[in-house]
């Protein structure tokens, strides 16, 4: 039998991306190996440990368990969606202040994965986040300093839409001409 | 890891579902969310020669309440169901169970119906099935029938889903509004899978006697049960600890203890004990 590449067509970190792609390669594959996004990290390979997750339309999965063609018409982000290296995304930020990292590895899955949990739930109890992190494994830090890391990005997060929040209020009083 | 080379397509409907089914001449393996089909692809443990992507039919991604049972659709993603209203409100168990499935990345993914039809003697979600009275919607060549879920799921793995056919919801009766619900599972560090899920449903009447019990087991073994002997030791009595202890103490009786890696029969037989002692206490003390 033979078998045609099917026709995918993403929108990676904002970017509309088309290929012909083999039904079989992995969504992680396709990212490292086509578009060159190498922050997406395969650790385990069984949907185990975490190091591949992205989100997919908003929400954490893990790359490794996905095919390619499953994921034609999604929005996807991976790390480098997430911030510049001058304006870095408080996610990033904060894993900086509080070290939440030592080797590295595991670090961009897990960023990821505390995006969609704080898309699920914007202020999260630490044991909140830390059930929320069972998805990913670290080897290094033993977690605590992942955790404050992601509170901290939780607070830093939360006052900009709070900001942002203001802003649209006000300006649809302008707009009423209530100001 | 990379499977081995299958070809791809996607229905928009049911009727298309079943009809690239019976084009495939046997070849074809429905997905959804993927999260039980890849792994074992990746493994090369199962090699279909076409995949056959329904995630994309909406209509099975609806949850509806029909008088007393809760009609969940096949796709409703375990994170879905977990926060849906209507589910948290009349059949809690089902949103405390998949809650507890897998992690957040899993649950975005993996699906109600396909968690049933893969029929994986370790998942979470049979123990609140057998519990919650599940019935299985199956739309195939000749229209639509429904299976309980223990004529559906026959062994590790193994269900009596006819040929050509796609599992398309499932049916789960809504407990007496009274009662309470709980999933306790004891889960192996490493994958997440209960070495023992007990799910529970349980109500004391006016008189403040047991009127409505249901206990499920599942991971132990080949299959997840109903543990019998322990509902009929509570039903009509007035719950207390002593009586629990004594009824949990039957709570493997009518299952089969699995002996391997990760825990001896003797080991789980006692779980059954322990657990099912634990989630009773948590809901009737």
């Amino acid at each position: 039998m033979a078998i045609e590449n099917r026709k995918v067509t993403v929108t990676v970190n904002g970017q509309e991306r088309s290929a012909e792609v083999e039904p079989r390669k992995l969504l992680v594959h396709y990212l490292r190996d086509d578009l060159g996004l190498t922050g997406t990290h395969i650790g385990c390979d069984t949907s185990q440990c975490g190091a591949c997750t992205i989100t997919v339309n908003g929400d954490a999965v893990k790359s490794c368990t996905m095919l390619a063609v499953q994921a034609d018409g999604a929005e996807i982000m991976t790390v480098e969606g997430l911030g510049t290296r001058n304006e870095l995304h408080p996610m990033q930020q904060s894993f900086w202040e509080e070290h939440g990292l030592q080797c590295g590895y595991c670090t961009p899955g897990v960023m990821m994965a505390m995006i969609g949990l704080l898309k699920e739930n914007p202020n999260p109890s630490e044991e909140e986040i830390r059930e929320g992190m069972e998805g990913v494994i670290c080897r290094c830090t033993g977690y605590q300093f992942i955790v404050s890391a992601v509170q901290k990005a939780a607070k830093i997060m939360a006052e900009a839409n709070e900001k942002n929040d203001q802003k649209v209020a006000a300006s649809q009083l302008v707009g009423e001409g209530n100001l | 890891m990379i499977p081995v080379k299958f070809d791809y397509t996607h229905a928009e409907t049911v009727d298309e579902a079943i009809k690239l089914l019976q084009e495939s001449g046997g070849e074809g393996k429905l997905i959804a969310g993927g999260h039980s089909l890849l792994p074992l692809m990746k493994f090369r443990l199962t090699e279909p020669g076409v995949l056959i992507d329904i995630s994309r039919i909406d209509q099975l991604k609806e949850v509806k309440k029909e008088g007393d049972r809760m009609i969940v659709g096949a796709l409703m993603t375990h994170n879905e169901a977990s926060k849906h209203p209507l589910i948290k409100e009349h059949v809690p168990l089902l949103a405390d169970t998949v809650r507890q499935i897998g992690d957040l990345q899993v649950r975005n993914r993996g699906t109600i119906g396909g968690n049933i039809a893969h029929a994986d003697p370790a998942a979470d979600l049979p123990a609140a099935a057998v519990v919650l009275e599940a019935e299985v919607i199956v739309q195939g060549e000749d229209g639509e029938e429904t299976m309980g879920i223990d004529s559906f799921i026959i062994g590790p793995l193994i269900t009596m889903l006819p040929e050509n056919s796609i599992v398309t919801g499932i049916s789960f009766a809504i407990p007496p509004a009274h009662t309470k619900s709980v999933y306790l599972k004891y889960f192996h560090p490493a994958s997440g899978y209960p070495v023992i899920g007990v799910a529970a449903v349980a109500g004391v009447g006016a008189d403040g006697n047991i009127d409505y019990i249901r206990v499920g087991i599942t991971g132990v073994g080949d299959i997840a049960f109903r543990a019998e002997s322990v509902e009929q030791t509570l039903l009509g009595q007035k719950p207390s600890k002593a009586l629990i202890q004594q009824a949990a103490k039957l709570a493997a009786e009518e299952g089969e203890m699995g002996s391997d890696l990760f825990a001896s029969a003797e080991y789980r037989e006692n779980l059954c004990r322990v657990y099912t002692e634990r989630a009773l206490s948590s809901i009737l003390l």
